[in-house]
């Protein structure tokens, strides 16, 4: 547990009404003291930060990641995974079951947990599967993985293909608890499709992935949740008709969340043109009318928290056909500096919807939000918004360098990542300066 | 033009200068030695991982008009299945020091892949769904040798557009040329946002009539994964160009192979507007045309392609072929 002054950053706590300089005395691992700048002292022993001219936000939150263990260790374990989000500025991430083998079973979930509180640099939330092997058959135990600690559930990679099957899953939700999260693509709509269905996927001769196979099926499930209500999670939206759908879902009452990554925010489809298969995802990258609609949907609240989907593949995975490739893009070290490079910046959204964005992912699946508030843990990132750095120059934190934003240069650098009540992460030049 | 990946790499005047290089080769093959020593010592290797008898002996033939060595690697899927990457496969095969590689590959984008992988110089024999420019090429230059140039044509591509990369190089070729295109085809066939290649779309062949030039493409019969439409039978009823709908004045071409009686009818492919065979001709011309420009072609003018000074046929009309890709 770190002892920490941080004097005189900006500090940006929405939440907390905070949008200040103040200096931040952490001790043992929990905010003891926020108060104007230059007021507080540093007890013997502390390491004291220079804030000036630097921004102080709550941790951010990753309600979707994925971490590859067990099975796909080549592309992310939960060190290097953990790693990459510290370095990202979050404190906590929640974990996809769609490894090898699954995680569909209490014992399964157990030693995943007691790995992460050994191996993991931030805490890690596990969300284990609906159906045995997102097979979409049968359920998993829900209640008894509940009790192993289960955030919530969902077959992320894959949608429930059945409404009988979600259907069932919904009305277990009311023993249990736990909300249930979903991927939305309808395959007998996306097929093999490989990227977006529109004027690029004509013009390179790919096959499309409508947009129609993901809000089919939100408009589907939202009405399945309604009907049963029941709690669920819209993950990583990529259409503007499934904005729309969410939205008309939560006027009628249902209880649905939902998230947006910031590659969806910031590309489109034509940045698949070149073929990169960095550049390659599920749900694809779409037009720029989808994209403005994912940023009206966070500015309105319809979007109520930014998910990375961190989906780490190996080099030699992705350095094939674009066809062949694995889909996923790395996000953890790149969301904020993203986000704020390509929407606050220019002034598309305000600094502090943004950073609330970024928080609030855990929350909705009962975790603490993080905050800057006298007695809380801490949970703090130190972000030098004038600072450029080009992704990949130095390498990632991450094992797996399949990162869409890889190459570009963007403003927003994270210097020092405290999560819960640990140093996860101190950016190198700033360490050194701070010795 | 260190490479051929792709229509969209070229403008009007490296199309022209390829054919007419294409249209000096010509002369090669009404010789009784139908060779010329231009790519003596240098090595093609044809490596296809899809199923081709036509193209891959058509680059064959033209390689070794050429004088080249040719060396065919049919990568069947089950090469594939033994777990080796295109790269891997690439670098194994570079320790054979090809000078120009022709791959054809069921995945967009792979000649362009290769071609960072290997300092031989790439020809796209075809690339999944997406591009067949040799074919495009050899097309064009057939309607140039009938009809002098291609401005002001009306074409119509019919039939299978969504399978087709036969469809999408010559939609950006025939433009370039200064023809207009039109596709047509069942709904189910023709892509979303084919369009924006700046085609007319159309659905039936009611106006067919005004088109100069038929471009009838394959049914494809090994893509039936799913049913596309309600049957042949069906489509031929709507589709297929015979008797009733050619035009006295209007062109027939066809990639081949030909389904008789599917989107060609028998009589049509055996009438003189048919010129399905010409095409077939100026396939080997026009690689040749393309295995010279890659291999001989971005040496400075004036200089003598290759070692064999004055053994090979520079094209009188040709220009420097110095584009760069």
């Amino acid at each position: 547990m770190v002892d920490l002054l941080v004097r005189g950053a900006h500090v940006v706590d929405p939440r907390a009404g905070i949008d200040a300089p103040h200096d931040v005395l952490i001790r043992e691992g929990e905010i003891c003291e926020v108060g104007a700048p230059g007021s507080l002292e540093a007890p013997p022993g502390a390491e004291v930060v220079d804030g000036a001219g630097r921004h102080l936000f709550p941790a951010f939150v990753d309600p979707h990641v994925h971490l590859r263990v067990p099975g796909q260790e080549h592309k992310e374990d939960l060190g290097t995974g953990t790693r990459a989000a510290a370095a990202g500025g979050y404190c906590t991430v929640v974990a996809m079951p769609n490894t090898n083998p699954v995680v569909d079973s209490a014992p399964g979930l157990r030693s995943l947990r007691d790995a992460a509180a050994r191996d993991a640099r931030v805490p890690v939330g596990f969300m284990p599967a609906i159906t045995r092997g997102l097979a979409g058959q049968e359920l998993t135990e829900m209640a008894e993985l509940r009790e192993q600690g289960a955030l919530g559930f969902t077959d992320d990679g894959r949608p429930v293909v059945s409404a009988g099957m979600l259907r069932k899953a919904l009305q277990y939700q009311r023993l249990c608890g736990g909300v249930i999260a979903l991927h939305e693509e309808d395959p007998s709509l996306s097929g093999a499709g490989v990227m977006h269905e529109g004027a690029i996927s004509a013009l390179l001769g790919l096959t499309g992935i409508p947009s129609v196979s993901e809000s089919t099926l939100v408009a589907r499930d939202c009405a399945l949740a309604g009907y049963e209500e029941a709690r669920v999670h819209m993950q990583h939206l990529s259409a503007q008709e499934s904005v729309l759908a969410v939205a008309t879902a939560k006027a009628q009452g249902v209880q649905v969340s939902c998230e947006a990554s910031p590659h969806h925010l910031l590309l489109t489809h034509e940045a698949v043109r070149t073929l990169d298969t960095s550049m390659k995802m599920n749900p694809p990258l779409r037009t720029e009318e989808d994209r403005q609609a994912l940023i009206d949907g966070l500015r309105d609240g319809t979007i109520d928290c930014i998910a990375t989907d961190h989906a780490p593949h190996a080099r030699d995975e992705k350095e094939v056909p674009f066809e062949q490739a694995p889909m996923g893009t790395t996000g953890l070290e790149t969301a904020f500096a993203a986000v704020y490079s390509g929407l606050v910046e220019p002034g598309v959204l305000p600094l502090g919807l943004v950073v609330e964005k970024l928080t609030s992912g855990g929350g909705l699946f009962g975790l603490p939000v993080p905050r800057i508030i006298r007695g809380k843990p801490a949970n703090v990132v130190l972000v030098d918004l004038t600072a450029d750095w080009e992704v990949g120059a130095e390498g990632y934190a991450s094992r797996s360098e399949n990162c869409c934003f890889g190459g570009r240069t963007l403003r927003g650098r994270v210097l020092l990542t405290v999560a819960a009540g640990s140093v996860a992460y101190r950016e190198r030049a700033f360490a050194l300066s701070l010795a | 033009m260190s490479h051929l990946l792709s229509i969209e790499d070229l403008d009007r005047a490296a199309i022209e200068r390829i054919c007419d290089r294409a249209a000096s080769f010509s002369e090669v093959a009404e010789r009784e030695i139908k060779k010329v020593p231009a790519l003596r010592g240098r090595t093609v290797l044809n490596l296809f991982y899809e199923a081709s008898t036509r193209t891959r002996s058509s680059f064959e033939l033209a390689a070794k008009r050429l004088s080249a060595d040719v060396v065919n690697f049919a990568a069947s899927g089950s090469s594939v299945e033994k777990g080796e990457s295109l790269k891997d496969t690439i670098l194994t095969l570079g320790a054979h020091k090809p000078d120009a590689i022709v791959i054809r590959t069921p995945w967009a984008g792979s000649a362009e892949l290769v071609s960072r992988w290997t300092p031989a110089a790439i020809i796209n024999a075809g690339d999944g769904k997406r591009e067949h420019p040799t074919q495009a090429l050899l097309d064009v230059h057939t309607l140039r040798s009938m009809r002098g140039s291609l401005d002001g044509l009306s074409i119509w591509i019919v039939g299978d557009v969504l399978h087709s990369r036969v469809a999408r190089s010559n939609i950006l070729a025939f433009q370039k040329m200064g023809a207009r295109v039109t596709v047509c085809g069942p709904p189910t066939l023709i892509p979303r946002g084919i369009e924006a290649l700046g085609c007319a779309v159309r659905f039936t062949l009611d106006e067919l009539p005004e088109a100069d030039v038929i471009y009838a493409l394959r049914m494809q019969h090994e893509r039936t994964d799913q049913a596309w439409v309600p049957s042949l039978r069906e489509y031929a009823a709507v589709y297929q160009v015979n008797g009733r709908r050619l035009r006295s004045h209007q062109v027939l071409m066809h990639p081949g192979p030909v389904n008789r009686g599917v989107e060609l009818s028998g009589e049509v492919v055996d009438s003189p507007q048919a010129v399905i065979t010409a095409q077939v001709e100026a396939g080997v011309v026009v690689r040749m045309a393309v295995l010279y420009e890659v291999l001989a072609g971005h040496r400075a003018p004036g200089a003598s392609p290759g070692d064999d000074a004055g053994a090979a046929p520079p094209p009188a009309s040709s220009p420097a072929a110095g584009v760069a890709r």
